[in-house]
């Protein structure tokens, strides 16, 4: 690998993770609902990006001055409201609000949270925005990066692909799309859903850099996004091969998980695992 | 106590018994047969459930393309997806080549809860009602679901059919649902109220609270939207002289619009909206989120004492 972190970093980095897994399961499981599996196995993709790599906080106020993320897959919200809060966007206590009502922690993205800057919840669009984003970006000259976050079953929309092809026409290599390759959906396996394999292949004939990486290797994260940086002319996409359910044994793998909160039982259980 | 159900179960479990009557029903889902029940249907019969991953546009043109070719397609996601990601699908070739494709969606209206705005589907109903020989049912409850979905299955062309999330009680008490034909579900004689799908009890427990008061309020169960049934409502209107619509929704474009489009050119009444104010919802606690957004028994008897003063 060309780019390195100090081991003091990756040390850092995984105690960052394990923070975010459990703020997840807290915030999830006092909700009563939510989406705990893609929650986890993005959890070092954007602890990686938001420490090491986007420029960003709260008190960089000119938008042309700082890099953008947009989840697009924005059922998975809960990682990211635990990364805004202790990056300081709002109090860490907001957590405890996620899913009530007039809370500024929604089910999914909403531009009233701070650090959120456009919705998302409907799949497949988040693409497009970033795309915009970019492109605006180009523009003005900006010089910042738009990094998205998808699902491997969110490449199944069709609206992904018509975004593909627009970013590569318009040599967006200010643009990182990073896919969740979790393996799954809500009814099963991708591969047995509707395949988007191979995913690789499909993004190099749309004209893109493309990375693929343990989705939960922390350095290989951090190569993969640095590597990006040199690439002109042509967007990046960073294929990330995780884990559904990432760091909780149960969890892992385990489909009713993708959409249903832990029990005050399961809850106990997942915290002591993280504990340990 | 009613008993409560989830229409979505029933729905789930009618669509057993259809594909067991007829081969040539073919059911569609976007990832989310989970949560729509068509898992019951997959279980059945995997070859002619049709798993389209999470695409919705293409979902609804190949059941356009199953229609052509002589099968009775029944399409099933969140009322969200199905009505908005796809309108233009549905506008251009499902309706326009009248194509026997039935949409049979879930979670509509604000009772969706904590999932939050980009899933509680305010605006469907006005989507779907707009476009020529798209037809609209509301049901109130699973039996009326069941019962809903059977007369929609024995027509030809397309329907959309919009079921909530939550356990409803039951309500409805009759054997078969006539495409067009409203439901007197309580006779009264100072206010007609109008409601369709979970509102429906709203409205009712809405009468009760009036009668208490010495107000006796008609409850019409308006389970189509779209053939509206003009007649119960002149029937009603000439004793009452005002309405309430009551609806799970927007209040532009929805059921009180159509009621509004009828009377207005009919039998003019004032009238009052109950429904979402030209809002987005948000995440809560389906319960709270009907007091927020005014959808309660007390916001309809309340509503129901204002419009009588305009009489
Ligand atoms: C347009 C749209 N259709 C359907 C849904 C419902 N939905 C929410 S999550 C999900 C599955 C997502 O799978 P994937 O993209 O692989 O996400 P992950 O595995 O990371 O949770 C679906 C179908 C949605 N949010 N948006
Ligand atoms: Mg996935």
């Amino acid at each position: 690998m060309k780019y390195s972190l100090s081991e003091n970093d990756v040390h850092d980095l995984q105690q960052k993770a394990k923070k975010v897994r459990l703020d997840v399961i807290q915030m999830i499981s006092k909700a009563g609902s939510g989406h705990p599996g893609g929650s986890l196995s993005c959890v070092e993709i954007l602890v990686t990006l938001f420490a090491k790599v986007l420029k960003h906080g709260p008190e960089i106020k000119d938008w042309n001055k700082r890099d953008h993320f947009h989840l697009s897959k924005g059922h998975v919200c809960p990682t990211l409201y635990s990364l805004l809060a202790h990056a300081g966007y709002f109090p860490v206590e907001e957590l405890g609000t996620l899913r009530q009502i007039g809370s500024i922690l929604q089910g999914h993205p909403h531009a009233k949270t701070p650090g959120v800057d456009a919705p998302s919840g409907s799949l497949g669009q988040g693409i497009s925005i970033a795309c915009g984003m970019a492109v605006a970006g180009k523009a003005d000259k900006a010089g910042y990066s738009v990094f998205t976050l998808l699902g491997d079953g969110e490449l199944q929309e069709g609206q992904v692909w018509e975004a593909a092809m627009f970013a590569a026409q318009y040599k967006l290599d200010n643009l990182c799309l990073i896919i969740d390759n979790n393996g799954q959906q809500i009814d099963g396996a991708i591969k047995d859903i509707m395949s988007p394999y191979p995913i690789d292949e499909k993004f190099k004939a749309f004209g893109f850099h493309v990375s693929n990486v343990d989705g939960h290797d922390i350095p290989a994260l951090y190569d993969a996004f640095k590597t990006r940086e040199e690439i002109k002319g042509k967007p990046t996409v960073i294929i990330a091969k995780t884990v559904k359910g990432k760091g909780i044994s149960f969890m892992e793998g385990n489909l009713a998980f993708h959409g249903r909160a832990t029990t005050d039982e399961e809850t106990k259980q997942a915290l002591k695992e993280l504990d340990e | 106590m009613t008993e409560m159900l989830m229409a979505r179960e029933a729905y789930g479990d009618l669509l057993v018994e259809l594909g067991t009557e007829n081969k040539n029903i073919f059911v569609l889902d976007a990832d989310l047969s989970s949560s729509t029940k068509t898992s019951k249907f997959a279980k059945k019969f995997p070859q002619r459930f049709i798993n389209c991953g999470i695409a919705e546009q293409n979902m609804i043109n190949v059941a356009a393309g199953l229609a052509v070719a002589g099968k009775t397609p029944f399409v099933s996601t969140f009322a969200i997806f199905g009505s908005g990601r796809a309108w233009e699908q549905i506008r251009n070739t499902l309706a326009v080549g009248k194509l026997n494709v039935k949409i049979v969606v879930t979670h509509g209206g604000i009772s969706v809860g904590p999932d939050g705005v980009s899933h509680q589907s305010l605006e469907d109903i006005a989507l779907m009602r707009t476009i020529p020989e798209m037809k609209v049912l509301v049901p109130c409850d699973a039996p009326e679901a069941v019962a809903a979905i059977r007369a929609a299955a024995e027509i030809s062309g397309p329907v959309y059919v919009r079921l909530g999330r939550p356990k409803v009680p039951t309500i409805w008490k009759e054997t078969r649902f006539t495409i067009g034909k409203a439901q007197l579900v309580n006779q009264g004689n100072d206010v007609s109220i109008v409601a369709c799908g979970i509102m429906v009890n709203e409205a009712l427990n809405a009468a009760k609270i009036l009668s208490i008061k010495g107000i006796s309020a008609e409850v019409i169960n308006m389970g189509t939207i779209k053939p509206l049934d003009g007649d119960i409502l002149l029937t009603s209107l000439r004793k009452t002289g005002c309405v309430v619509t009551c609806e799970e929704h927007s209040v532009i474009g929805g059921l009180g619009s159509a009621v509004a489009e009828f009377l207005s050119q009919n039998h003019p009444v004032p009238q009052y909206f109950i429904g979402i104010k030209d809002r987005f919802g948000q995440s809560g606690d389906p319960e709270d989120l009907m007091v927020e957004y005014q959808l309660t028994a007390e916001d309809i008897a309340a509503a129901a004492e204002v419009v009588m003063k305009k009489k």
